[in-house]
């Protein structure tokens, strides 16, 4: 298996059975990825689109109806491995009261490392450390429900980091949280994979955390249907609109400028960008 | 003047250590034909202060009016104000109860002791108003819809009441941008066609930019700023620095006019910023 693959995604289908309905439903369709170990991949797609659905199956907490996925070269279906794959790759998820089981911050953080049979010292040491990355050592000894969303959404993070995991994915871990709260986690989740070189799998309706990728994934109808850097996929505005999907607000300037004649380079994904080119 | 809060107070856990000044002497005039978009980051006080509007919670000192009536008063019909008000909560399609669409929204009205004809055009009117196919829909289960169409069930529920003023509190939270796109424009159609008067609690500036009329900004339960979107918007820093900030493309025709540009810096579109940019540049070719 090659090391340089985190999480191998071979020809997988996934069905589920939909109360109500006659027959089965196809959430993913003949998929193939390669997500790099080191990587910064962001999934787009609207409701429905079947993300979140390849997210679950990235961690074996869904199993492929066909086809097979490998993390770290162990396959998903092998239920021998499964805890492996789950201390491997981390799953943080959109609500932050549904992933906070103590009732103080540090606790919280070390009741990961507690079920992996982990030495008391080192879990001391993994919970302080998982707590410094995500910047929340200060309130170790708070209790999580006085915590603004933001900030238990990084306590979530450090639960995770403390099963000292080389992958975590994120499943809309941004959408019920203000503006201060979305910045937080986003800088957090830069510095993971800058920093800590964590591989990051991130699930977003937010243009402004997609640009932030080294890789975008935009999936429709359980398919990949666009496949490139920001830059790549983000040009592309009359598409990424027919596919229900937002472009940043300066992007989609620089395109209707573009329509009005202006001759500007069209890949601009930032404010500064733009003011310094026109 | 439809609501009018005179030096509201409200303190949570009122003597014990926990004790908040949630809501501190806040005084705010709602006009009729107001779109107002309510910001703040979390904890500001803002979802404290929508549920003072309609009586949910009364205030621990300070005078609520809503059309007239002073709703603080101990005898004050809160029922009659509730109809009046109408709230829509965060991720409303979680208090969808009922076995069909039609009885979900028929709820309300039932309550306020309307006849059945009356009924059946409140329903069928809401539905329409929020985009939702009256004769394809009524006798389904609301829980076979989509996310947003669940949400816009549950807000022709609130529309049912007729009410004279719309809360809603973070409406698109969780939808895709499309569903969101949807849900604004329903939005903004209850505004302009039905004449309610619109309180909007967002936290995205760049719906707000779009949408509202008038900005309300709460900071630590006071109200830090209240004045037209585009004057709001011209004050970046400050919003900044309670935790808020200005549409994307605000914040890029400001830096141009830093650069040294001669343009306006109040725009709050992105079609607006176009039209600008296009004017200067042509101003430009021909200087």
């Amino acid at each position: 298996m090659d090391n340089d693959i985190m999480i191998k995604i071979e020809d997988v289908t996934y069905e589920y059975n939909s109360i109500g309905e006659e027959g089965q439903l196809r959430a993913i369709r003949n998929l193939s990825i390669d997500v790099k170990r080191g990587e910064f991949l962001v999934i787009l797609g609207h409701n429905g689109s079947g993300k979140s659905t390849l997210a679950k199956l990235m961690n074996g907490l869904l199993i492929p109806t066909k086809g097979d996925i490998y993390v770290m070269g162990m396959n998903t279906k092998d239920e021998n491995k499964i805890w492996n794959i789950r201390e491997k790759a981390g799953m943080v998820f959109q609500n932050p009261d549904n992933q906070i089981v103590a009732t103080i911050v540090e606790e919280d953080v070390a009741f990961g490392p507690e079920n992996q049979g982990i030495p008391p010292a080192e879990i001391r040491k993994r919970v302080d450390e998982a707590l410094r990355i995500v910047e929340m050592t200060e309130y170790k000894r708070h209790a999580p429900h006085l915590l603004s969303g933001g900030q238990k959404q990084r306590v979530a993070i450090a639960g995770i980091l403390a099963m000292n995991p080389d992958c975590i994915i994120f499943d809309e871990p941004t959408a019920m949280l203000d503006p201060t709260g979305r910045i937080e986690v986003m800088n957090t989740i830069k510095k993971l994979n800058k920093v800590e070189e964590k591989t990051i799998v991130l699930i977003t309706h937010y243009m402004d955390e997609a640009v932030e990728a080294d890789r975008i994934l935009v999936m429709e109808q359980g398919e990949i249907v666009m496949a490139g850097t920001p830059r790549e996929i983000f040009k592309q505005v009359k598409k990424v609109k027919e596919l229900g999907l937002d472009v940043p607000q300066v992007t989609e300037l620089v395109y209707e400028l573009r329509k009005e004649g202006i001759d500007i380079q069209e890949d601009i994904l930032t404010v500064e960008e733009l003011v310094r080119l026109l | 003047m439809i609501i009018k809060l005179n030096n509201l107070n409200y303190i949570y856990n009122s003597g014990n250590p926990f004790e908040k000044k949630a809501l501190d002497n806040v005084n705010l005039e709602i006009k009729e034909g107001d779109f107002i978009g309510l910001i703040g980051h979390t904890g500001s006080g803002k979802s404290t202060m929508v549920q003072h509007l309609n009586g949910l919670m009364k205030p621990t000192t300070g005078q609520i009016i809503v059309d007239g009536i002073d709703i603080t008063q101990k005898d004050a019909n809160l029922k009659e104000v509730r109809q009046k008000v109408g709230l829509v909560f965060q991720y409303p399609e979680h208090q969808l109860f009922e076995e069909t669409i039609y009885k979900d929204i028929a709820f309300g009205p039932k309550n306020l002791g309307l006849s059945d004809e009356e009924i059946h055009i409140r329903v069928k009117n809401s539905m329409e108003l929020v985009g939702l196919d009256f004769e394809y829909l009524k006798d389904r289960s609301p829980f076979e819809l989509s996310g947003g169409q669940k949400r816009r069930v549950a807000i022709a529920g609130v529309i049912a009441m007729k009410p004279k003023v719309l809360v809603l509190d973070e409406p698109t939270a969780g939808l895709d941008p499309r569903g969101r796109d949807e849900i604004l424009g329903e939005i903004q159609k209850l505004y302009e066609k039905e004449g309610i008067t619109i309180v909007l609690v967002s936290h995205s500036m760049e719906d707000v930019a779009k949408l509202v009329n008038r900005i309300v900004v709460m900071h630590r339960g006071r109200v830090a700023m209240d004045d037209e979107t585009r004057e709001v918007f011209k004050r970046a820093e400050e919003l900044e620095k309670l935790g808020l900030g200005v549409p994307q493309i605000t914040r890029f025709m400001k830096h141009f006019k830093e650069k040294g540009n001669d343009i306006r810096d109040d725009i709050l579109t992105v079609e607006e910023a176009k039209e600008e940019i296009l004017s200067y540049l042509r101003r430009r070719k021909n200087a």
